[in-house]
């Protein structure tokens, strides 16, 4: 690969790794806040159309567009106020992009969220951080309070005559919550069920008023595209998957790590440069999930060539999702990782939808009888037969995020599999029951 | 969600602090004056922290009262959301991180000491009753796998050693310093240390 390298100058977030020092002054020194009164100035139009031209995609998982999202919310502000909500409820297994930046470059977030509130006309941000980054949430406190002093927030934010204020919500250590609509309802004191859209959040969100809901990443960037250009940050990348990424490398690597990268750099490059390479060596992979659990995994032969970005990874059946990469190597057993991975899923299914609360259950216990073999050649298509139950029945994403990741490992596990179910089936006899029969019947037919 | 048991014995009677209810008020000055019911996930951690980690079912009426609330949606909340502890804890309260990647580098090993050092089954007191510890779900800090949650605190890049370490301080009620077990200061790469720039934009 004689790809280059993603430019020092073009790094986005400098202090990814607390270098600098996270507080306010020296967030400044790093350009934070430089301009923002002009930028503002310039106008919602301007702001909304610089970004769309930046192509950014969400980076909370759907890649879907932002300025576009933007651009959804009312013109104007009816009878019920706008507002903005930010998702810092991280919880994907395998991602923790969003806790470095909370810790190490909170002021970044701050800004974008003062010139996202202005574009969408929100005169206040929540930020809904999981509850269980306690010390992230105090940091981000630290840092709004340091905002508020230098009166970047508050009345007049930042001298742009726009007043702006910032809150904080902790969850309470439920997955479900990172689904925008059932942050929304969690925010509103509910259990975190999410709704059915549409209404979109745009139009009907938080307490019924027009909301616009963004990942932490999403946001931080949007400072520093508007000061550079939306085309320099979409010269950066694949054409529409354009950027700079953070990508978390964990599980068996030499050294496990975030790094920012730009888009669409290849898997192996991202293995070998940063995270010192896969424990064992490149040829002992056996498989990484590319996105955060709720991705399919991609086998060795994929991940030979695989580029990270959005469009390449949907091609080889897989997502970029979050870009939580998690590298499993051959020493360990595929079976129990994906089978951890769907108890998780069944724990943390929010009951709503019937195949969601039920299929999550079945994926898990038949996944385990599987890595413990006791099942048998007729449980591989049950497996198949759930997955497919669930993938699009459910109301909000979670039903595809709980069935891909089986999905992947029968497109490309399935031999494993076979081999650890009984050769001989307990059912031999395919009976031809009638769907709905009385069992006593039944016995009594057979006696 | 998870299945939560609610304990056995109840104290009668639960009331915020004169200083919770002036965070209360505080809390309630974030959400606009129709929409008080938002405020009941900070309540009832406000609830948790005053009463030694755990919700009695006073606290839940107490909260249900003060929001005008039904009771029965307050019982909702505080079972469906995982953090919130309906019976004690310990004063030391453990939560291993046991999901893939954790797992992948070695969770169960974790799990298997607090078996052996606190208490043989999940959410059971240890013998001095001063700590125990529970198997969590992605706590969001896979880089430095694997990694528990002791308290507020994150205890990152543990192997067997050191968790050990951890163990016998809390038992002796000396917990160590939180933070990464391998040196760790953020989550960088660790062979070669990548520089960013600091002068541009």
């Amino acid at each position: 690969m004689e790809k280059i390298m993603l430019k020092p100058e073009d790094k986005i977030f400098k202090n990814l790794y607390n270098e600098f020092g996270w507080e306010i002054d020296n967030a400044i020194k790093r350009n934070d806040w430089k301009d923002t009164k002009n930028i503002i100035s310039k106008g919602r139009e301007w702001i909304i159309n610089e970004v769309k031209t930046s192509e950014l995609r969400g980076r909370g998982g759907a890649g879907f567009s932002t300025g576009l999202k933007w651009s959804f919310a009312p013109k104007a502000v009816g009878s019920r106020p706008h507002y903005l909500v930010i998702n810092a409820d991280e919880s994907e297994p395998g991602t923790c992009k969003d806790r470095d930046i909370l810790r190490f470059e909170p002021q970044k977030l701050i800004e974008g969220c003062l010139i996202a509130g202005y574009a969408v006309n929100a005169h206040v941000c929540y930020i809904y951080i999981r509850g269980e980054y306690v010390n992230e949430g105090r940091r981000l406190q630290d840092a709004i309070n340091q905002a508020y002093k230098k009166n970047f927030l508050g009345k007049n934010a930042c001298g742009s005559g726009w007043d702006f204020d910032i809150y904080i919500h902790y969850g309470a250590g439920a997955y479900i919550c990172g689904e925008e609509t059932a942050l929304l309802e969690s925010m509103e004191g509910n259990k975190g069920q999410p709704r059915l859209k549409p209404p979109f959040p745009a139009l009907v969100g938080l307490y019924g008023c027009p909301t616009i809901v963004n990942n932490v990443e999403t946001i931080a960037v949007v400072p520093t595209i508007l000061r550079r250009g939306g085309k320099w940050f979409a010269s950066i990348g694949k054409p529409k998957n354009t950027g700079t990424k953070i990508f978390c490398i964990s599980g068996n690597v030499n050294s496990p790590c975030n790094v920012e990268e730009e888009m669409g750099i290849s898997l192996k490059e991202l293995i070998e440069k940063y995270a010192g390479g896969v424990v064992g060596g490149w040829e002992n992979l056996q498989a990484v999930i590319p996105g955060g659990s709720s991705m399919p995994l991609l086998s060795k032969k994929i991940c030979d060539k695989i580029t990270m970005d959005f469009d390449s990874l949907i091609e080889n059946k897989s997502g970029l999702g979050t870009a939580g990469i998690v590298v499993i190597n051959k020493d360990q057993d595929i079976i129990s990782c994906m089978t951890r991975i769907a108890r998780f899923y069944k724990h943390e299914s929010c009951g709503q939808c019937t195949p969601c609360r039920e299929g999550s259950g079945w994926m898990w216990r038949i996944l385990d009888r599987v890595a413990k073999r006791k099942a048998t050649f007729s449980d591989i298509d049950l497996l198949s037969d759930v997955t497919n139950q669930i993938e699009g029945h459910t109301i909000c994403a979670f039903g595809e995020g709980s069935a891909w990741p089986v999905q992947g490992l029968l497109r490309h596990f399935r031999k494993e599999i076979e081999s650890r179910c009984r050769e001989e089936p307990l059912i031999k006899k395919k009976i031809d029951n009638p769907y709905l029969v009385d069992q006593h019947l039944l016995e009594k037919k057979n006696a | 969600m998870s299945l939560k048991q609610v304990h056995s014995e109840q104290p009668k009677e639960f009331k915020f602090s004169n200083e919770n209810l002036k965070k209360a008020e505080e809390i309630l000055k974030r959400y606009p004056k129709k929409n008080k019911k938002s405020a009941v996930m900070p309540f009832l951690y406000l609830a948790q922290k005053q009463n030694n980690n755990w919700i009695p079912l006073a606290a839940l009426k107490y909260i249900a009262k003060y929001l005008s609330m039904p009771y029965i949606s307050v019982y909702e909340i505080a079972t469906f959301y995982t953090m919130y502890n309906l019976a004690p804890v310990g004063k030391h309260f453990i939560q291993v991180c046991t999901t893939t990647p954790c797992l992948i580098r070695g969770a169960d090993k974790i799990v298997r000491l607090c078996k052996e050092k606190i208490s043989p089954n999940e959410n059971k007191l240890s013998k001095d009753g001063t700590c125990s510890w529970m198997e969590v779900e992605c706590l969001g800090a896979c880089v430095s796998a694997p990694m528990i949650q002791i308290n507020d605190d994150y205890y990152e890049d543990l192997d067997e050693k050191s968790t050990i370490e951890i163990l016998d301080s809390l038992i002796k009620d000396k917990p160590l310093k939180p933070g990464s077990y391998r040196g760790r200061k953020s989550t960088a790469p660790e062979r070669k240390q990548l520089k960013n720039g600091e002068n541009y934009a």
